[in-house]
């Protein structure tokens, strides 16, 4: 196992997963043991509060931090089990890191699991994966099967008293199904139209019990924390948020890939990593963590890559997985592919997402085509003040929608325009169709 | 032609997992089309009847995911990506080269029914991009090219 | 819950904790724009429209952006609803609805009465900047009763919310996702709940609308509106009646917090409406012959002088039986109906007037329940539709356990984890309330009585089975257990064990006990004898003449009993508005006005009087008032006031009933209250030209209301005398809960109607039912969608209502060699009905739809055939 690359470093180039007895070579299940023999549900809790382990879905929410509100045994209102839930539905434009998590090395993401249900007394953990991962279900299944027969899933797991169940559950496709409550709802079995917080999940989850949702990346990090210790942990870090994290390069780069490396390894360090810019080699922009996030510039290519520092920068760390654009890439034309998507996408509960975002893709269509009117950027600068701040719609899907186009109007106003005034992509005049 | 034993046995078994019928809806579907490639009314009704909910019930999940398909498909589904990623990398000119050798548009179903063209989010493989997936099992294939696009159709596109 | 301040547009205001800021603000009178909130159904936080800018307390300049219907009312918290960021907000919300809304007021039925214009014009959306496509949808057939168009749709999702997870249907739903969501059903077909009806009223556009309005068409504006009450069944419903040109065009519910609240059944909202020509009694007829009004009531009299006995009606008014019974005398005063079901009402009456009668609105709040072989759906829909709501209390009181109030209606309902209040139904047939039910037991019509002895038992202590045991132990648990029943059955023991189990249960018991009809409670109080005691008084030679009102008695008893009436009177006079059975026997027939056409007052099964009033102006006279015409002392009545007033001396319960309304004296400072709507002028004066005419002409005696548009209008009318709800800028149902003072709360200035069960001493026990030898009984079968005697001929509403049923078990079928599908014959009996076979019927019992295939009692054993 590579030090630097805790969680992909035992990856096989192929992503043909382990078997347990293979994993076990490895040092698999010594956390497990570890956690489940020697420590209380407490001490798994505050050692992960200790690594400073942000959640890798997208919001960086400490992982610790959510655990804390579920209740302990008994103190629940009600009657049933508690869930601890692995969210695997990966759907976000330039996002796809989970994938080889869950395809090549399975069992880690079970290990991490069964720490974290121990954690958050949760008896029964259900990993949600995208339809489209098919491999990544028949391996998780299989894994999962293994872990059950040698006595690490089951009733009263290692002789600690702690009951556990897991199993798959694959999604039948829709990018919101990636929202916690709205995953929540599509494992009930209905649509997965988001959820009202509070009530958190914690409160009143799947089937109204308490719920963890955590993304496989958040997951996969456990068995490490817990094997190695917090310390550890963090100093895999170059900033305060703990743990290595697994980038994603795509876009205009040379070799598109996964990356994983020191959390706050800078933009410029990956784009180097994946074989530098391609096109025109000159970076235009980047949008640092996937197709929600704000779009950043060359000037920030150096700023550490975390949930704080990007943040500050105006942008999104988001799941860290950043799509570059060179100079003869147009950002119009990315934005316009990403609003088509968010308004296929929208769940069609909300105003402001299900009948704004069409108006807004049709209008970005429109541009690209050369055929936009001045007027129409009114429109889109009201949609990104209106429906972009946080709580202005249901959940997050809007507001994330709304992240690109309004720093993509921040930033390259004058290519809008340009679109308009001149009647075609001023880009693609130069630099011919969207090719590398 | 009604379900098979089989299935209708899977799907009764699935409703005594967890959350009972309305949980078990769309696993059913998601059986039928595992086994039929997509969900006819008859399907859906037989499912509906099966769990003891209403065919409204039913379609209202149906209907919901992208990924239930509630019209025939071909032999082969054809998903492209059209994500930022892929974009950035030439899907349109693979996904006009398809389009142009099909001779359908996304959505359709070539008349001899041995392809459907359908456009999707990211596939998760953008270091793969232009990237699609096909078949029942959702292969993974990129980066694609116009030039090669023959060999994810296979040999009857020709 | 306790009260706080809050301080909304720089007003400080003292609100009940525990709610969101929109309930609060609108029960105030403060309106916060919002489509997907409704009083009834919750906050979901869907159409994003209710955005306020919320100040969490002084400290807290900046304040932020919320949506109201999503936000707690908390002690010092400052909203600003104008606020000019929230302001911009709705605009936007509504800017991106009418994105693909059909510009087609012009011709939408819901123009001028539409929420969504009510909002569009209250936000300031005036251009459109949107010039694309426009999204458009294939709209279904969903039956008879609603129209559907789909267009129209704002998504705001109220539709499946109400008719799914308040109404309990589930052939409605929500199909499709992102800008494509569709509100429909899988396929083409009727719409199954009962309540559908209520998506008129619910869908804040034009979505979902009454079909036969639809086809019979006037602009909310151009019709006039009367505040009336439902004739359907015994809840009383409150309705406004709208009616242009002379012709009822719709029913609509009129909210009252005690009775129906927002909602009604579909035989309510339907029935007694679209009459078929030829269905009115035309003209008066004496032996055959058409006569004058004059000659009709001369010859009345002469045949009243002849000795009389007068039978009076549960679906008329009390103004009407009471005068019957001046007119004849207490002694010769009869109900129309079997004794049976005379004295079983008396008995409910009785029993209700000792235990206490709690209304609709107490049921709702009850955690635990009884029904003893009442099908309520068939009987008393609208207390179906407030039981299921019960059924929820156990669910939303885990939910607030867990911090979720029942407010946060979608969240409420996953974190109460399906818990169901404790809620036994034991009836015949399956029940259309089995989902919502923890005990649903089936038993034969003769053993209902005797398990619910067996639960009062079980309640005193003594031993019972186990069944009999948990539901005694649910009901004693319970702080307020409801325990309900009816004459659905037509089994007066059943009545007596609901008494046993209120007498065992003690104070805490909620009891309910419906009769069949409108005013059959108000009728029980008249303390009259049943039909069987007129016979005989026809038969002893006491009187010749029999005279009858509003009653079709072959509807309410037994042919073969009805019979001997026409052989034992000489003479048979009957006023009524309809043509039936019986008018068609009588030997002097006058038409009088129907349910619609007077005022008059009925008795609910609460007991709570209430009084209903003429829709429009030349309608053939009340009947009361033509009875009064037939004698001399009875000469001093002019309005329903006198009537009342002479009641409540002859029977000083019924005093109460006098107030159930304002007197016809009543004026505002207005004066009377005006029927026709604010804008009823213009083009409809236009096309009235010379049809208009000034109110005296069209003097209405019996009530303060006016049928022009000159008076006080809506909110500004005490509540039983409203004719619409007048919320400034709101012209449709949404306007309701700004007159109220909680969601589901009562009036602000009260819920109509008063109760007359105050020392009314019913009889001790209910009626010995009589023996039968062995062979089929009958049981009478209730539907929803069958309504009165009137109701049922309703054009729209009789499409919706499924075929008369004969119903048998499978063995008692084979014995008599008959098949699903035959047509039926009931000896005895003329009406034609198709034969059920179910497993579900007890054996040696046959079903009988009531009183399309039999009258509702029929005591004694009957012979099925095959007809043909
Ligand atoms: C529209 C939308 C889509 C999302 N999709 C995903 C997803 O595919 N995978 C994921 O892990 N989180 C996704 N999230 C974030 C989740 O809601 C949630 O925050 C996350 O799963 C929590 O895990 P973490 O705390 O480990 O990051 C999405 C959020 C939104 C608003
Ligand atoms: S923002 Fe609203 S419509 Fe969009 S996905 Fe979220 S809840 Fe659904
Ligand atoms: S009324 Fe508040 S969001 Fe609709």
């Amino acid at each position: 196992m590579s030090a630097e690359q805790p969680l992909t470093g035992r990856a096989r180039p192929d992503r043909r997963p382990h078997t347990l007895k293979e994993w076990r070579k490895l040092g698999g299940y010594d956390a497990v043991e570890r956690g489940l023999k020697t420590m209380t549900p407490e001490e798994v809790l505050d050692t992960v509060a200790a690594a400073n382990l942000n959640g890798r879905g997208g919001a960086g929410f400490p992982a610790a931090t959510k655990w804390r509100f579920m209740p302990k045994p008994g103190e629940a209102p009600g009657d049933g089990p508690s869930y601890f839930i692995v969210n695997g539905d990966e759907m976000e434009p330039g996002a796809f890191k989970d994938r080889i998590l869950l395809e090549a090395v399975p069992h880690q993401l079970i290990e991490g699991a069964i720490l974290a249900a121990y954690a958050t007394h949760a008896s029964e953990i259900i990993v949600l994966i995208r339809d489209a991962y098919r491999d990544a279900i028949a391996n998780m299944t299989r894994a999962i099967a293994e872990a059950e027969k040698a006595g690490y899933l089951g009733k009263n797991v290692l002789g600690s008293g702690f009951d556990v169940k897991m199993w798959v559950h694959p999604s039948a496709g829709r990018y919101i199904v990636g929202e916690e409550t709205a995953l929540i709802e599509a494992l009930e079995g209905k649509r997965a139209v988001p959820r009202k917080r509070p009530p958190f999940p914690a409160q009143s989850g799947l089937w109204g019990r308490p719920t963890t949702v955590n993304n496989v990346e958040t997951v996969s990090c456990v068995s490490h924390i817990v094997g190695n210790g917090a310390q550890w942990f963090r100093a895999l870090s170059k900033t305060e948020e703990g743990g290595t994290k697994v980038f994603g390069v795509s876009g205009r780069v040379n070799k598109p890939q996964i990356i994983e490396a020191p959390m706050g390894t800078t933009a410029a360090e990956l784009i180097e990593r994946a074989g530098g810019v391609s096109g025109t080699g000159v970076l235009r922009c980047f949008q640092p963590g996937g197709g929600a996030s704000g779009f950043l510039e060359p000037a920030e290519a150096d700023i550490p890559l975390d949930f704080a520092h990007v943040a500050k920068a105006g942008s999104m760390f988001g799941t860290g997985t950043m799509i570059v654009l060179d100079e003869s890439a147009c950002p119009v034309g990315v934005i316009a592919r990403h609003m088509a998507f968010y308004a296929r996408e929208s769940c069609g509960w909300c105003t402001p997402c299900r009948d704004g975002l069409p108006w807004v893709a049709e209008i970005m269509a429109r541009l690209e085509r050369g055929e936009g009117r001045m007027e129409d950027l009114e429109v889109l600068r009201d949609t990104v003040e209106i429906a972009g701040p946080r709580g202005r719609t249901f959940c997050d899907l809007m507001g994330g929608a709304m992240s690109p186009l309004g720093t993509g109007l921040a930033r390259f106003g004058d290519l809008f325009e340009a679109h308009v005034r001149e009647g075609c992509c001023p880009i693609a005049r130069d630099y011919g169709r969207a090719a590398a | 032609m009604s379900l098979s034993k089989h299935l209708r046995s899977a799907i009764t078994e699935e409703m005594d997992h967890h959350g009972g019928p309305r949980a078990a809806m769309l696993e059913s579907l998601r059986m039928i089309q595992q086994e039929h490639g997509w969900v006819s009314d008859e399907h859906l009704e037989e499912a509906a009847t099966l769990l003891g909910v209403t065919t409204a019930e039913i379609e209202d999940v149906a209907t919901f995911y992208s990924l239930i398909f509630r019209q025939p498909v071909g032999e082969k589904v054809i998903l492209l990506c059209d994500g930022a990623s892929c974009y950035l990398n030439g899907a349109e000119d693979v996904r006009d080269a398809v389009m142009k050798r099909l001779g359908i548009g996304f959505g359709q179903t070539t008349p001899d029914g041995k392809y459907t063209l359908i456009n999707i989010c990211c596939v998760g493989g953008c270091d793969h991009a232009p990237a699609g997936v096909i078949g029942r099992n959702r292969k993974l294939v990129g980066p694609l090219t116009p030039e090669t696009i023959d060999e994810i159709l296979g040999e009857d596109a020709k | 819950m306790s009260r706080i301040r809050i301080i909304v547009n720089g007003e400080t205001r003292e609100v009940e904790e525990g709610q969101d800021i929109l309930s609060a603000c609108t029960h105030q009178g403060v309106e916060i724009p919002h489509f997907c909130w409704h009083d009834a159904l919750g906050s979901v936080g869907a159409c994003r429209l209710c955005a306020v800018r919320v100040h969490s307390g002084p400290e807290d300049a900046e304040g932020k952006i919320e949506m109201a219907c999503m936000t707690p009312v908390a002690d010092g918290q400052r909203i600003e609803v104008a606020d000019a960021e929230a302001e911009e907000m709705r605009a936007h919300v509504i800017e991106w609805l009418m994105r693909s809304h059909p510009h087609d007021c012009a011709v939408c039925e819901e123009g001028g009465a539409c929420h969504l214009q009510d909002m569009t014009v209250a936000t300031g959306h005036r251009t459109r900047r949107y010039d694309g496509p426009k999204r458009t949808h294939r709209n279904q057939d969903l039956g008879p009763l609603l129209t559907h168009e789909m267009n129209r749709c704002i998504a705001c999702y109220r539709c499946v919310r109400f008719y799914r997870h308040y109404a309990g249907g589930r052939d409605l739903d929500v199909m499709g996702a992102h800008d494509r969501v569709y509100f429909g059903r899988y396929e083409d077909g009727p719409l199954e709940s009962p309540f559908a009806g209520n998506l008129a009223e619910v869908c804040p556009t034009g979505v979902f609308n009454d079909k036969g309005w639809s086809k019979d068409y006037a602009r909310k504006w151009d019709m006039t509106a009367t505040p009336s009450i439902c004739s359907q069944c015994s809840v009383g419903c409150n309705i406004f009646a709208a009616e242009r040109g002379g012709r009822l065009r719709r029913l609509q519910n009129r909210y009252n917090g005690e009775v129906n609240g927002h909602f009604l059944c579909d035989k309510g909202r339907f029935g007694a409406l679209h009459l078929p020509d030829g269905a009115r009694l035309s003209g008066p007829r004496v032996r055959g012959l058409d006569v004058s009004a004059q000659e009709a009531i001369t010859a009345a009299r002469t045949a009243l002088e002849r000795g009389a006995v007068a039978i009076g009606s549960p679906r008329a008014t009390l103004e009407t039986n009471f005068a019957l019974r001046q007119l004849v005398g207490p002694d010769r005063f009869f109900a129309g109906l079997p004794d049976l079901e005379a004295q079983t009402v008396a008995r409910m009456a009785g029993l209700l007037a000792r235990h206490g009668a709690p209304s609709l609105a107490e049921l709702e709040r009850c955690d635990a329940a009884l029904v003893l072989g009442e099908d309520l759906t068939g009987t008393a829909p609208r207390a179906a539709l407030s039981l299921r709501q019960t059924a929820r209390n156990a669910s939303d009181a885990l939910a607030a356990e867990k911090g979720v109030p029942k407010w946060l209606n979608n969240a409420a309902q996953v974190a109460g984890e399906g818990r169901k209040s404790p809620i036994a139904l034991v009836t015949m047939l399956p029940d259309a309330l089995d989902d919502v039910a923890a005990w649903s037991m089936r038993r034969a019509p003769e053993d209902i009585a005797a398990f619910g002895q067996a639960v009062a038992a079980a309640i005193r202590g003594e031993r019972a089975d186990a069944e009999a045991t948990a539901i005694a132990s649910a009901l004693q648990a319970a702080e307020r257990p409801a325990v309900l029943s009816g004459f659905g059955l037509a089994r007066p023991e059943v009545v007596d064990a609901v008494a046993a189990i209120a007498e065992a249960l003690g104070e805490k018991t909620r009891l309910y006990l419906f009769p069949p009809e409108v005013n059959s409670m108000g009728l029980a109080l008249m303390q009259a004898q049943g039909l069987e005691r007129a016979f005989e008084a026809l038969e002893a030679g006491k009187a010749e003449t029999a005279l009858i009102a509003e009653a079709d008695l072959f509807e309410r008893a037994d042919s073969l009993l009805v019979d001997r009436l026409f052989e034992a009177a000489k003479e048979v006079v009957v006023l009524d508005s309809y043509a039936t059975r019986t008018t068609a026997r009588a030997s002097i027939t006058i038409p009088c006005a129907d349910w619609a056409e007077a005022a008059g007052t009925v008795v609910n099964h609460e007991g709570r009087a209430q009084r209903r009033f003429a829709a429009y102006p030349g309608a053939p006279a009340a009947a009361w008032r033509t009875l009064a015409s037939l004698s001399d002392t009875l000469s001093g009545w002019a309005t329903v006031d006198d009537v009342l007033a002479e009641l409540g001396q002859a029977l000083p319960h019924l005093a109460p009933a006098r107030d159930a309304a304002p007197s016809v004296t009543f004026r505002t400072p207005l004066g009377k209250i005006a029927r026709a709507n604010w804008r009823f002028s213009g083009r409809t004066a236009h096309d009235q030209a010379g049809g208009i005419v000034r109110d005296a002409e069209r003097a209405d005696p019996d009530s303060a209301l006016a049928f022009s548009m000159e008076g006080t209008h809506g909110a500004g009318a005490p509540p039983a005398l409203r004719t619409g709800y007048d919320v400034p800028g709101l012209h449709s149902a949404s306007a309701a809960p700004y007159l109220t003072d909680a969601n589901g709360g009562h009036l602000q200035e009260g819920d109509p109607g008063i109760s007359v069960l105050a020392g009314f001493q019913g009889p001790d026990a209910a009626p010995a039912l009589p023996a039968m030898e062995r062979g089929m009984r009958p049981v009478p079968l209730h539907d929803p969608f069958a309504g009165d005697e009137i109701g049922r001929r309703a054009d729209y509403l009789a499409k919706r209502c499924p075929p008369a049923q004969v119903m048998l078990h499978p063995a008692d079928a084979k014995r008599l060699h008959l098949k699903a599908g035959d047509l039926a014959t009931v000896d005895g009996l003329h009406a034609e009905a198709e034969i059920v076979i179910s497993d579900a019927m007890p054996e040696h019992h046959v079903g009988l739809s009531a009183g399309r295939v039999a009258p509702r009692s029929l005591s004694r054993i009957v012979k099925i055939g095959r007809q043909g």
